[in-house]
């Protein structure tokens, strides 16, 4: 058969069964490269279609020249997780492009800049060889805008190749340049270069398609990181410490940005959230409890290594009962690892972060909505129990762009906690209870009162800031009942946190098997389970969303036979947690762990779920 | 004779009622500045600093609830137990004081926080958070009780301790010691003092300087350890530091409320003005040495390790840095006592951040 008739058969089939709305497209560059805006505008191209989709961006720990791949998903059903299988391939990167070709699914389209020559290589995927570098030279004069705008030229392709709206386009560029007419004119004219060449020298070949919906009208795309900043603004934070580490710096950058614009004293126009970039993570939790111990709602953003070196500050704001909010964006490994790829790999660490005894209040965000949500959740815990609490997201749902509804307007005023501000207030409590004791548990919640530095003009308001040994009068002490009393007190405060966390989302309708996930893992394991649905097996599903686990959880576990617990980290750390909280019934408990450093995908969860099943 | 003519003879009659305590601006007594009794050792040099910055806070007619008393781990941060105990204390990780500090001052800039460090404190564990207080120029007091060995853990060497010094135990510190009045200087300290626990009418006068000043203000006290560093061959005991202890100045302070009434030689004296409007009085033993020279501060610094010589006395003083605040973007107002309803972005401003991310 001819290759001819054999590309006529190709083209005959994509025409009978294209693939719309429902694929990956994954563009590969070098970073540093300038492909960001690119990528953007043609995400946002599609979203603006009204198509669901996520934009995840997997780059090395490098400024310029090592590999960057860009994956763009669209999905009808509003599936936003990490896909497995590549649909669209843009080949941009020499160094990768034989790999990346290797690597996608069959039937995937390929475009390559001309002089790779990848059609060689495999006889499954539909090639459309682009003379980007030639075409660059014809479209854009300035020399020095030739190696940005050569992405743009790929823009246009793609929107011949899927039938990407035109005017969408327009719209993207217009808000990735912020109306920029210069950068506008330069940028189209590339684009529409891609276009036309592609329209006068391309056959369509491929099934893959974007056809307009009306499924994200309204919604905002937005990154975790900066989810969780807008949440922390809204919290009232008023100081912030950090250290930059990847994952996380992007949400102390964002916090700063939006503060600096919306965060002005209405009265005297200064601004309301102070910010030091300290020396280390150590300095920065030391710099959050100072603040804090002085009446300030305070935070601090790190990553794992970051979260070891608060490991000794942590300790003494359980013992000495300062509120912290610490968002950890977890990413892999210590060092020269993988800093800038995901995991879930500090929940058993933070959990019992510290010398001594120590168990701390984890919030687990699923979505960039609870991110926001949380944020604010976090301070009002922090502050309620006077305690560092910790708000766990990843890279994967901090970094990258997701779908979202608005966020709604707080419905509640913040919970400042037990704090006696006023001499009025201080008078009346000592009324009530005889005397202040800071330490002492005077409403038989675990939760003693404190005052505040240069409040209270009193002898008896002071109070001295100590580690684990002291009485409920804060005074140094060695005696073992008091140590003992105080320790029995923190466990009983950490009880009545239990009640006020976040409860886990439980779906489901009395299927034998169940699930359970907590973070970004959520979007995959929704989408598991509608596969496996109709493969015909309901999947229960309880989404964590806090530890300590509330009684919820148990019951789930309980009311299955078999439990999944979806880690994505190696040791299946939340599988261990819930082992140890479930005690004798932990045989229900079966572990999924996914751990290569790339977001979650629903195959890996509905492979670990089969296999299970089979046995 | 009426009988209220007779009063003043019956008074006369009757004990004398003891004097009232002296108090000052504040209305207060030296003893309403004190706090817990030390559990220091019998002659411990930390237990006369004490008694110095009560003295001072008292002279200066500080609020004691206003006062923030921050401190690392080791003896000498014991110490904020003992005086003020009407201000609230913090004792924080070892060496990391001065992030506790930061973040406390940032947010409430009308406390007086005063720091009491030690040199293991401060020169090793703390090195790193030390630098940067000092390169911040965080108002607050630092004060390093300076024995050249680590208390609390019975008696090894710290990084102040001289070349050539010998533990009782025999073991010689063969590394050189740490300056920390040298690296106060070199990272911009606007006031950086030494001095000895045994010069009391010195160590007070520039505790009080200090607290006048506005930015960090070091002060580097020798302060013998009487249990592990008072031998014969340390360079940190009672007997060494008065043997080698040599005043650059004699210190005076004038408070910004008195008037001046004393004209000075600026050849043989030199005043500064100091934040507040007070003003410290240096009278120069050592001619020509003018404290607000910052290479002639660092040469004296080097000169005195050369000759392991014991110089006292205010070694630096640059009274006009900006301090943290001003060079950061909040304003002079303590956040924490903005309401909480002034915190929170409007509903509008929050739909029109939606709005941009739509």
């Amino acid at each position: 058969m001819s290759t001819a008739v054999l590309e006529d058969q190709r083209a005959d089939a994509a025409r009978r069964s294209p693939v719309v709305n429902d694929f990956s497209i994954h563009v590969a560059t070098a970073n540093g490269s300038g492909s960001q805006s690119s990528n953007s505008i043609l995400m946002r191209s599609i979203f603006q279609m009204g198509i669901p989709v996520s934009g995840k961006n997997l780059f090395p720990s490098n400024i310029q020249g090592l590999p960057t791949w860009f994956t763009i998903r669209a999905s009808k059903e509003g599936f936003i997780a990490r896909r497995r299988d590549v649909g669209v391939l843009i080949c941009m990167n020499p160094e990768t492009a034989h790999e990346d070709v290797r690597t996608v699914a069959p039937g995937a389209a390929v475009i390559y800049e001309e002089s790779l020559k990848l059609d060689g290589l495999r006889d499954d995927v539909h090639f459309y060889a682009v003379p980007f570098q030639k075409l660059v030279l014809e479209l854009v004069h300035d020399g020095k805008l030739r190696r940005l705008a050569v992405n743009m030229i790929y823009v246009g392709v793609a929107s011949w190749l899927l039938d990407i709206d035109m005017a969408e386009i327009e719209k993207a560029v217009a808000k990735q340049f912020k109306s920029k007419a210069a950068a506008v004119e330069v940028n189209m004219k590339a684009i529409r270069g891609g276009l036309e060449w592609a329209q006068k020298n391309l056959t369509k070949r491929d099934p893959f398609r974007l056809e307009r919906m009306d499924k994200t009208a309204g919604k905002i795309i937005i990154e975790g990181n900066a989810a969780t900043a807008i949440g922390c603004m809204m919290a009232g934070v008023q100081f912030l410490s950090w250290y930059p580490i990847t994952p996380s710096s992007s949400l102390a950058e964002s916090l700063i940005d939006y503060a600096a614009k919306h965060r002005l004293d209405p009265e005297t126009n200064e601004p309301t959230l102070s910010v030091v970039q300290a020396e280390d993570e150590l300095a920065a939790l030391g710099m959050v409890l100072g603040a804090s111990w002085a009446g300030a709602r305070s935070m601090t953003t790190t990553s794992g290594p970051g979260i070891s070196l608060m490991s000794e500050f942590t300790g003494l704001g359980y013992y000495a009962e300062i509120p912290a909010v610490i968002v950890d964006v977890q990413r892999v490994g210590p060092s020269t690892g993988l800093p800038t790829r995901t995991m879930q790999g500090d929940i058993t660490s933070t959990y019992y972060l510290s010398h001594g005894d120590a168990k701390h209040v984890l919030l687990l965000p699923g979505s960039v909505e609870e991110c926001y949500a949380m944020a604010m959740d976090a301070f009002d815990l922090a502050e309620r129990f006077q305690t560092p609490v910790f708000l766990m997201t990843d890279l994967d749902l901090g970094m990258n762009n997701w779908m979202a509804e608005p966020f709604p307007y707080p419905d509640k005023p913040f919970d400042r906690g037990k704090v006696l501000r006023t001499k009025e207030q201080f008078e009346a409590h000592v009324a009530k209870f005889k005397e202040f004791a800071r330490y002492r548990d005077v409403d038989g919640d675990g939760i003693p009162y404190r005052t505040l530095p240069g409040f209270v003009d009193n002898p008896a308001a002071a109070y001295f800031t100590r580690g684990s040994g002291h009485n409920d009068r804060a005074t140094y002490t060695e005696r073992p009942d008091d140590y003992k009393n105080n320790m029995d007190r923190l466990a009983r405060k950490f009880e009545t946190a239990r009640k006020a966390v976040p409860k886990p989302i439980v779906s489901g309708s009395g299927s034998r098997v169940g699930v359970i996930a907590y973070g970004s893992s959520d979007f995959a394991v929704e989408e598991a389970r509608a596969i496996l649905a109709r493969k015909g097996l309901t999947v229960d599903y309880l989404r964590l969303r806090a530890l300590p686990t509330t009684p919820e959880t148990q019951a789930f576990i309980r009311a299955h036979d078999r439990v999944y617990v979806v880690d994505q980290n190696r040791d299946g750390q939340m599988y261990d947690l819930l082992r140890l909280e479930m005690g004798a019934e932990c045989g229900r408990l079966v572990s999924i762990r996914h751990y290569d450093g790339f977001p979650l995908d629903a195959e890996t969860v509905v492979e670990g779920i089969e296999a299970g099943e089979k046995k | 004779m009426s009988s209220t003519e007779k009063t003043p003879a019956a008074a006369a009659t009757t004990p004398a009622a003891p004097a009232p305590a002296p108090t000052n601006r504040v209305q207060l007594t030296v003893k309403d500045y004190g706090g817990l009794k030390s559990t220091l050792c019998v002659g411990c040099g930390h237990d006369v600093i004490t008694r110095q910055i009560t003295q001072a806070i008292y002279e200066m007619s500080i609020p004691p609830y206003k006062i923030a008393k921050m401190s690392g781990i080791g003896c000498s941060s014991k110490t904020t137990a003992y005086f003020a105990d009407r201000g609230h204390g913090f004792n924080a990780v070892h060496g990391r004081m001065p992030s506790v500090a930061t973040g406390a001052m940032m947010v409430n800039p009308s406390l007086v926080s005063i720091g009491v460090s030690g040199d293991g404190d401060t020169a090793s564990i703390g090195a790193g958070q030390f630098v940067h207080l000092l390169r911040r120029n965080l108002p607050m007091v630092y004060i390093v009780e300076n024995n050249g060995v680590y208390g609390l853990t019975k008696g090894q060497f710290s990084a102040t301790a001289d070349a050539g010094s010998r533990l009782k135990t025999g073991v010689v510190n063969g590394l050189p010691s740490i300056d920390l009045c040298a690296i106060a200087i070199e990272l911009g300290c606007g006031y950086v003092a030494r001095s000895f626990s045994g010069d009391m009418k010195q160590l007070v006068g520039l505790l009080k300087g200090a607290l006048a000043h506005r930015g960090t203000a070091l002060l580097d006290v020798i302060s013998p350890c009487v249990t592990f560093n008072n031998h014969e061959s340390s360079t940190k005991s009672y007997k060494w530091a008065k043997e080698h202890e040599i005043p650059i100045q004699e210190i005076g302070f004038i408070p910004y409320y008195e008037e001046i009434t004393v004209e000075y030689d600026p050849g043989t004296t030199q005043e500064i003005e100091l934040h507040d409007g007070s003003r410290i009085r240096l009278k120069k033993l050592r001619a020509d040495y003018d404290a607000t020279d910052k290479r002639a501060a660092l040469a004296l610094c080097q000169e005195a390790q050369e000759k392991t010589e014991f110089l006292t006395g205010l070694i630096y003083a640059e009274p006009t840095k900006k301090d943290f605040l001003e060079l950061s973007s909040v304003g002079p107002n303590p956040l924490v006592e903005v309401p909480d309803e002034r915190l929170r972005p409007s509903q509008a401003t929050l739909d029109a951040i939606m709005e941009s991310l739509k």
